[in-house]
């Protein structure tokens, strides 16, 4: 499947390259694949790559080069054996508790969804997660995958404030908090994981394309630690 | 010179400690950060002798004011209209200047500008995340935000006369965006409008964006998947309210980008006071590269002054002649 992206300036600094509007997994395969092959070839001028659901940002030092350059060198990229190659995915296992203090949201939700609270969560550690980007703020992975059955829309509102480590979701969306905030999103349990070790040389648990799984885990394992 | 030690008396809420910022990690949503007068910080550490990306204060309306505890050292404030104070006496702004144990160096905002860069000769000690101490406001991380009570450590460096810096070239005109990258999710009377129309800077500005009043740019649609931004997106809310987005933007974001301010043009926005009036033009990508290119030229020939320091006034006005020639020659208004 070759894909050919609609190519957009961004101001003097920026390509985006939009390859659809509707989250693929294997429209996502190769965008993750042509930012692997561009991150490889590095045309001159070329700063950082940021993939997206849809799409992927090329940035670029418009003192070194011009967006007629690196457009071409993604364009060239783009349906080549070197553009088809997908990077090294990786599987995590995030631990996680659902005790009612833990998972504020769970009573309500599973009531809006028409179900048992532990019916919810059994859904939502049967789902398989994709991490699609990172946004908002450093750590915060997207990942998609939320069953159909499990989609709420986010409240109209953020409420009370959250410690790290939240597992919550909305809409398709599954998150896990790197900071302590109020949010709309729908709190269905807590890890230890971090996602964002600030201290570490790589601070960042995901990759774009990495898959995600939850796992349950009782009250004594998680103040274990 | 050895080592300074400064209290910080006081500071407005905006008082961060940036670098030239921290680049590399967009794609884990960890945005560049840096100085928003990014003119201003090469010209302080330029005419302190200082590596171009050292770390320095950046301030806003609330001002500074830090007392030299121990050891001495210099220092420049750059940007706006903002002036220093030394133990109560008028030291001016686009200065150097010297700042000795027991004295008070106030720096107040004046009539125009929303940021300024305070910077020491020498290295100011400072946390670093992933390389830089580029402080990003929303968390903190980085050089980290500066607040009554804290103490500045200064390993200082050689001492610069205390001296008038020459201002940069004057840019004056629209501010030039590119349209896009989601101009699709207007209508073209919305898309229009953003050119033709003039706008406010509204209250509500900090490291992230300035908000704009005017002309309401309703989207056709909000439900956007989110996509990468950049430093000088013009977002627009369900609303229609556009947001000039700056150096702590988000990485990503669901709301459309109607345009992108160029980087020649978008310090020189973020400098307008709340109430001032601006208008944009659109320009080609092209021509957006082409007067990026000759404000670095220009910049460059200005911050070579700087350097200079003591440059006479007929070389400082020969030398603006010049500069105003290369940004003449492209066109730029």
């Amino acid at each position: 499947m070759t894909v050919v992206p609609v190519i957009k300036p961004v101001g003097d600094t920026g390509v985006l390259l939009e390859f659809g509007d509707m989250i693929d997994p294997a429209l996502f395969d190769r965008i993750l694949a042509l930012d692997a092959a561009l991150r490889a070839s590095s045309p001159p001028g070329l700063l950082e790559t940021v993939p997206a659901y849809v799409t992927l940002l090329l940035v670029y030092d418009p003192l070194v080069t011009d967006y007629t350059a690196i457009a071409a060198a993604a364009l060239a990229l783009v349906g080549t054996s070197s553009g088809g190659v997908l990077p090294a995915v990786r599987d995590h296992l995030i631990p996680m508790c659902s005790d009612p203090d833990l998972a504020p949201d769970l009573a309500e939700a599973a009531q809006r969804l028409g179900m048992a609270p532990d019916t919810l969560i059994a859904a939502h550690l049967a789902a398989d997660f994709r991490v699609y980007m990172y946004g908002f703020a450093p750590g915060y992975a997207y990942m998609d995958g939320v069953p159909a059955a499990l989609h709420l829309p986010r409240k109209p509102v953020p409420v009370r404030s959250r410690p790290v480590g939240t597992v919550m979701i909305a809409g398709g969306q599954c998150l896990i908090t790197t900071l302590p905030m109020p949010t709309g999103w729908w709190v269905l349990g807590q890890t230890r994981t971090p996602v964002l070790q600030l201290a570490a040389a790589e601070p960042f648990l995901f990759q774009p394309g990495d898959r995600v799984r939850f796992r349950a885990i009782d009250r004594a394992e998680f103040d274990a630690g | 010179m050895g080592r300074c030690v400064l209290l910080v008396e006081q500071a407005g809420p905006l008082t961060t400690v940036q670098d030239a910022g921290r680049r590399g990690h967009l794609r884990h949503g960890v945005t560049w950060s840096g100085p928003i007068d990014r003119a201003a910080f090469a010209a302080a550490h330029r005419a302190l002798g200082n590596p171009h990306d050292s770390p320095a204060i950046e301030l806003s309306h609330g001002g500074i004011t830090l007392r030299c505890l121990e050891g001495e050292v210099s220092f420049a404030l750059v940007g706006g209209d903002f002036t220093a104070r030394i133990d109560g006496a008028d030291a001016g702004g686009w200065t150097t200047g010297v700042l000795r144990a027991g004295q008070r160096l106030q720096v107040r905002d004046g009539a125009a500008g929303n940021w300024a860069v305070l910077a020491f000769a020498g290295a100011l000690d400072c946390p670093r995340w992933l390389g830089s101490a580029a402080t990003l406001a929303l968390v903190g991380l980085g050089g980290g935000r500066i607040s009554a009570g804290d103490r500045l450590i200064i390993e200082a460096g050689a001492p610069v006369p205390a001296q008038p810096l020459p201002r940069p070239p004057s840019t004056t005109g629209p501010i030039r965006v590119v349209m896009g990258p989601q101009a699709a999710y207007f209508e073209a009377v919305a898309q229009a409008a953003l050119v033709t129309q003039e706008f406010t800077i509204a209250p509500a500005f900090d490291r992230m964006g300035m908000v704009l009043a005017g002309p309401a740019l309703v989207p056709l649609s909000v439900t956007m998947l989110s996509a990468p931004l950049l430093r000088g997106a013009i977002q627009v809310n369900g609303a229609g309210t556009a947001t000039i987005l700056l150096a702590d933007h988000q990485t990503t974001a669901g709301y459309p980008r109607i345009a992108t301010v160029i980087g020649a043009d978008l310090d020189r926005a973020a400098q307008l006071r709340p109430g001032h009036k601006l208008r944009f033009a659109a320009v080609s990508v092209a021509d957006a590269i082409a007067a990026t290119r000759a404000a670095d030229v220009a910049e460059s020939a200005w911050l070579t002054l700087v350097a200079a320091g003591q440059g006479s006034l007929a070389d400082r006005l020969a030398s603006a002649n010049l500069i105003d020639g290369v940004v003449d020659a492209t066109g730029v208004v």
